[in-house]
């Protein structure tokens, strides 16, 4: 179903955990929510469930404005990040939850809720725990628990927050597939709030960035990497490095070599964004100062180095010799991204 | 004797010796040897007269009087203590910190004095005492005083033990609940009672045994009418001023005895609860 969020604003004690945040999200669309801590990511998932309430804006859920909606009608399902599994019930009673505490004039018989039950555990790919209590499961049980609950309710929109954080670094990827893949053929709308970055440009079809409060950009992960709207967006994504600069009587005036001044641009200062692959490396003599030196395969020799007091991250081409830790080193930018102060934004080469 | 590596944070043995050493000796001689003296007193001239005392039918009342009261004030100590834990552990509203405070009132108050608040309001010299005198109705001197006191002086047991666990434990259940269609009384039943059963039942079983054990608020409210307004530890003063020594005893160790039940009860409770834990970790 789609989801329509419309001005919304919510503030705590003054301080504003959403600010004037308007998103439309399709039917069926896999959207993360992605954001450091206190960027207003969760609660925006709290308001589209119903379990906090917007001071302005609006919410629609497949046209409707829930805004006066109970959480209770809403048919938001929520995987919680510590998945909140009753800890007195059995697995199967868990997932059962929501068959069984509805009115008794919609609530199905108890064999049919037995049914659902097993056949929810299957989709999870967990019928051998049926029997078992939350705190006899693994991590990654839990959260297939906690997924099988949620989608008993047959939700119109699927809520994440946060589902993998608690889970080991190896599980957490083969989960992740696992979960684009549930969602890929339940085709249930799922919003996923994370702080993870390769999590969100991963899952989602679309990534909203969430900046204070306020959505900076909302948009396709390739899009997010090669044209980020703001600042905050360059910098939060893909492990850039940040470097400041001044325009000049049209001249880049910058600690690094190797870029031109964008056209038509008025003076005043920049920010430079650079991801490790734009900034090369070189050993012998020159500006910048080894930090640290970590090989990889293939793509050449990842150089953390210091330049005029910034630290940022360049590679050494593969085949060419890698400079010490601790010693002098050149470099060169092969390309930047750069926003100037009036916020308008440029790629430079 | 051979070498046993010790914990860094271990004691010398003679100090973690002289430690427990005197725990001990200080539990027996403060817990244990007036427990133990309780019985064999009342059994210093033989069960026929300890049993003889039990069954004299002002003993019988004051037995059915106690149960009584804590038959009334437990069960209403339990909803009140579950809501004020309710109130705030789940919700932020003015006032809360105050509430808090009071809850421990009566247990920073003498139990006399509360009683004599008792008599203070409904008291013939009282500020309600005209009226209920009026439209004759008994508080003081009566079942409805002694329920009274015993209420106010119980009332932090449950509350007390349920706002800790309450406030730890959150309330992300009731929230997954809530998300999946469950109204207000089935979070309550089916996810917020089963979290705090445990504690519940522990903090029941002390407001029992208070409730069934209070001697200075009930006596200030009681009358001392025998037969009528008597509980049993009141009992066991009358007995034991007019030199009645072996009935005294025999009916304090009826009561120490319902105690030491109450806590065997606590405490098997407890053993239990931790074995379900464990066998579900």
């Amino acid at each position: 179903m789609s989801v329509r969020i419309t001005g919304l604003s919510r503030r705590f004690n003054g301080q504003a955990a959403l600010d004037d945040v308007s998103l439309e999200i399709a039917r069926g669309e896999f959207t993360a929510l992605l954001g450091p801590s206190g960027s207003g990511k969760t609660t925006l998932l709290r308001v589209l469930a119903g379990l906090d309430f917007p001071d302005a804006g609006l919410v629609e859920i497949d046209g409707r404005d829930v805004g006066q909606v109970p959480a209770r009608e809403r048919r938001v399902g929520v995987v919680f990040q510590h998945y909140a599994l009753f800890r007195h019930m059995s697995v199967a009673e868990n997932v059962a939850f929501g068959l069984r505490v509805r009115p008794r004039a919609t609530r199905p018989a108890a064999a049919e809720i037995d049914r659902r039950v097993r056949e929810l555990l299957e989709l999870v790919q967990i019928p051998e725990l049926a029997g078992r209590f939350p705190d006899q499961c693994s991590g990654g049980q839990r959260q297939r628990i906690a997924l099988a609950r949620a989608l008993a309710i047959e939700p119109l929109l699927l809520l994440l927050d946060e589902p993998f954080a608690a889970l080991d670094a190896v599980v957490r990827k083969d989960v992740r597939r696992w979960v684009r893949g549930l969602h890929d053929r339940l085709g249930i709308t799922t919003i996923l709030v994370t702080h993870d970055q390769e999590e969100a440009l991963e899952l989602a079809d679309r990534v909203a960035v969430l900046d204070r409060g306020r959505l900076a950009q909302f948009a396709p992960p390739a899009t997010l990497l090669e044209a980020p709207a703001t600042a905050f967006v360059a910098g939060f994504l893909g492990e850039a490095s940040c470097i400041p600069a001044r325009l000049s009587g049209g001249r880049l005036e910058s600690p690094l070599p190797g870029l031109a001044a964008p056209p038509a641009w008025p003076d005043g200062a920049l920010r430079l964004f650079l991801r490790p692959h734009e900034v090369a490396v070189e050993a012998g003599p020159g500006p910048g100062l080894v930090r640290m030196v970590h090989p990889s395969l293939g793509a050449g020799t990842r150089v953390v180095l210091e330049l005029e007091g910034h630290v940022l991250e360049g590679v050494v081409p593969p085949g060419l010799p890698v400079p010490e830790r601790g010693g002098p080193c050149g470099l060169r930018a092969l390309a930047a991204t750069a926003f100037h102060e009036d916020g308008s934004r440029a790629r430079l080469a | 004797m051979t070498a046993r590596p010790r914990a860094a944070t271990a004691d010398p043995p003679w100090l973690a010796g002289l430690l427990i050493g005197a725990a001990l000796a200080v539990a027996g001689v403060v817990l244990v040897l007036p427990l133990a003296a309780v019985f064999t007193e009342s059994l210093r001239r033989g069960w026929e007269v300890a049993w003889e005392a039990i069954i004299e039918p002002d003993a019988v009342s004051a037995m059915q009087l106690t149960l009584l009261v804590a038959a009334i004030a437990v069960p209403v100590n339990t909803l009140g203590g579950i809501a004020a834990a309710w109130a705030i552990a789940r919700c932020d509203f003015p006032g809360r910190r105050l509430l808090v405070t009071l809850i421990e009132l009566p247990f920073s108050v003498s139990p006399v004095i509360s009683g004599l608040v008792y008599v203070l309001l409904f008291g013939a010299q009282g500020y309600f005492g005209p009226w209920l005198a009026a439209h004759d109705i008994q508080i003081l001197f009566a079942l409805p005083g002694l329920v009274l006191a015993t209420i106010f002086v119980t009332f932090p047991f449950v509350a007390r033990t349920l706002i800790p666990l309450m406030q730890e434990q959150g309330q992300a259940e009731e929230e997954a609940a809530l998300t999946l269609g469950a109204n207000t009384w089935q979070i309550l039943w089916h996810v917020t009672l089963p979290k705090i059963r445990w504690a519940l039942l522990a903090g029941i079983l002390l407001c029992n045994a208070r409730a069934m054990g209070e001697f200075g608020a009930v006596a200030v409210v009681s009358g001392h009418i025998r037969g009528q307004t008597n509980t049993m530890p009141l009992h066991v003063e009358i007995l034991y001023n007019e030199y009645m020594f072996v009935g005294a005893f025999a009916v304090a160790s009826l009561l120490a005895l319902l105690g030491l039940i109450t806590l065997g009860a606590k405490t098997a409770l407890e053993i239990l609860s931790r074995s379900r834990m464990g066998s579900h970790a």
